[in-house]
């Protein structure tokens, strides 16, 4: 194991039948990391989840949690592991209270952490008020105060603040961070909106079609959206040479030759030096991308 | 074995103010005070009989329904109830996801309807003999005091809590394994049907349906107790029925744990 990995999967698939939903995934989350883990609908993120949490088997080898096999720890894993999977699981007839009163029990954890919870999710007022009858937000927010009630290393979190209005989703990024911050935990946290997580996730992992497309720091997501003159010529390993040649960064992508953009001036010598050197420039483009287009163009491969 | 004592006290605190518990509680109740009303506006018609007769009589008029109709039902009820409240809640992914071995959240619930059923038999025979005692303090010229029912009582309720230990079993996988509310009820009312109609036709193989081990129970209760001399009220606690019961819950059980622990939660 590589130290400091919480959660590693390697080479993960996993399929629903004949469809393979996860294909080759290799997470890799470090300890006090807050990774956002993007894709669109049926991209393989609650599935992905369901693998972690044991609820969907794999073979052995696959998975490791905390640096173990979770086919062979199943109990001490899960036991470092706080979750919340698509709509949080609550029972309705119960109140706010009575259902941290529950898991409380079920987990042999001190009852006064169950007031500690509420505070910290802001239901206090709330807490004895039918959970059937809470809104959205206030279910969302019972379901992570239940997932850390047992004080987890781990928090993983399927789409937390799926319909949420602006303010559930501000209230909720507040807490995440409040945890990483004064709790020190690790939070994997899923969503299908670039914009949503960006503001408060140092790592993503960019998934669609059950493969790992990305995996970096936010910074090395923000380096590849840089700004890049695109060239193309008739031979473009010869273009690249010259290029090196007069110390240009340049890189080969495919069909195109990139390179970090500076300046337009700068862009007209490059420019003019493949002419001179007769390579045939076919087009010589910048090409422009914000976090959310590359998110998308990542994403529609 | 703490996860078992906690997911069975977790079951008690979940339940505790739903109909699946109170059911156990208040079907006996209400039924001993209907049955309780009829005998006492009556009581002329029975007057006559022997003390031994009286609470015969009194008995019969509980295990009539409830043998055949009312303890397959209540059962599927219950059973259905438990495992419905985790679909309704879309828990099972959430419990299944608890540092709690699967086998203990399985098996304290198993472990709970089956305490729900004997509950709700042990009180139906608590709840007769104090109505037939109240009868009396109300009508003194009946004689349920002079005759102890008690030790009869309670060893045919046990009879009937093992003949329908197999009914049990097959109703918590069928509600453990199908979220909605037509197929476990639906096939259930539909096994009991089919049970009552064999054990009353005298079926030769009735026994090998479990629906029908309440009542078969009963029956091969009563042809003992006819055919002894004397009006003796001897009968054996273990007959055909009651083995059949038992080794399906056996099995099911085990069946359910297999599918339990290979199944992926989706
Ligand atoms: N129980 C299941 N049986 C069969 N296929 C399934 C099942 N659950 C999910 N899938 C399929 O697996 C793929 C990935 O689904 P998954 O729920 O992991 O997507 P997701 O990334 O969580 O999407 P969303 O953003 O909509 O929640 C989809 O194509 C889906 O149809
Ligand atoms: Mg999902």
């Amino acid at each position: 194991m590589k130290p400091g990995l919480i959660i590693e999967t390697r080479n993960l698939s996993y399929r629903f039948g004949n469809q393979l939903v996860l294909d080759q995934v290799s997470l890799n989350v470090r300890e006090g990391s807050i990774y956002g883990f993007l894709g669109p609908n049926g991209a393989g993120k609650t599935t992905t989840i369901k693998v972690l949490l044991n609820l969907l088997q794999t073979e052995k080898g696959k998975v490791f949690l905390f640096g173990k096999d979770l086919n062979k720890n199943r109990i001490e894993i899960l036991s470092g592991i706080g979750s919340l999977i698509e709509q949080p699981a609550i029972y309705s007839h119960l109140s706010g209270k009575e259902n941290l009163l529950n898991r409380a029990l079920l987990l042999h954890v001190n009852t006064t952490r169950v007031n500690e919870m509420l505070d910290l999710v802001n239901l206090t007022e709330h807490a004895n008020k039918k959970a059937g009858k809470y809104s959205l937000g206030m279910k969302q927010r019972l379901g992570i105060a239940l997932a850390l009630l047992h004080d987890p290393k781990l928090l993983i979190l399927d789409e937390p603040t799926n319909g949420l209005d602006p303010n559930g989703i501000i209230e909720i990024r507040q807490l995440i961070r409040k945890l990483v911050e004064e709790r020190g935990k690790t939070i994997f946290i899923s969503s299908h909106l670039l914009s949503e997580v960006e503001k408060m996730v140092t790592h993503i992992g960019i998934i669609n079609r059950g493969k790992l497309l990305f995996q970096g720091t936010i910074e090395e997501l923000h380096n590849v959206s840089k700004k890049h003159l695109e060239i193309q010529t008739n031979d473009l390993v010869r273009s690249r040479e010259l290029l090196c040649k007069n110390g240009y960064q340049a890189e080969i992508l495919s069909d195109t030759i990139l390179i970090p953009y500076l300046s337009e001036k700068h862009s007209a010598e490059i420019n003019s030096l493949l002419v001179k050197y007769d390579h045939k420039v076919y087009s010589l483009t910048v090409s422009k991308q914000n976090l959310e287009n590359l998110f998308l163009s990542i994403t529609q491969i | 074995m703490l996860g078992f004592l906690l997911s069975i006290q977790s079951e008690f605190y979940k339940t505790r103010k739903t109909l699946a518990f109170l059911s156990a509680i208040l079907l006996p109740l209400i039924l001993c005070i209907l049955i309780t009303a009829g005998f006492y506006t009556h009581a002329d018609k029975i007057m006559f009989l022997s003390a031994k007769m009286q609470w015969f009589r009194f008995t019969g008029a509980f295990l009539g329904v409830m043998g055949s109709l009312i303890l397959p039902i209540l059962i599927i009820f219950q059973t259905f109830s438990i495992n419905n409240i985790e679909h309704r809640a879309e828990m099972w992914k959430s419990l299944f996801s608890l540092p709690i071995h699967k086998w203990s959240i399985y098996s304290a619930k198993y472990v709970y309807v089956v305490f729900l059923n004997a509950l709700c038999l042990a009180l139906f025979a608590s709840f007769i003999i104090v109505s037939g005692y109240l009868l009396n303090v109300l009508n003194p010229e009946l004689k349920f005091n002079q005759f102890d029912i008690s030790g009869i009582l309670f060893k045919l309720h046990l009879k009937l809590f093992l003949a329908s230990m197999g009914i049990l079993s097959i109703q918590f996988l069928f509600s453990l394994l199908w979220a909605d509310f037509l197929k476990p009820m639906g096939i259930g009312f539909v096994l009991t049907i089919f049970g009552i109609i064999t054990a009353n036709l005298g079926w030769k193989y009735a026994f090998t349906i479990p629906y029908t081990h309440p009542m078969l129970a009963l029956q091969s209760m009563m042809k003992q107790v006819l055919n002894n001399k004397n009006e003796q009220m001897e009968f054996d606690l273990m007959s055909q029925e009651i083995y059949v019961s038992l080794i399906v819950a056996v099995l099911t059980f085990a069946i359910g744990y297999f599918v339990i622990n290979k199944r992926s939660i989706r």
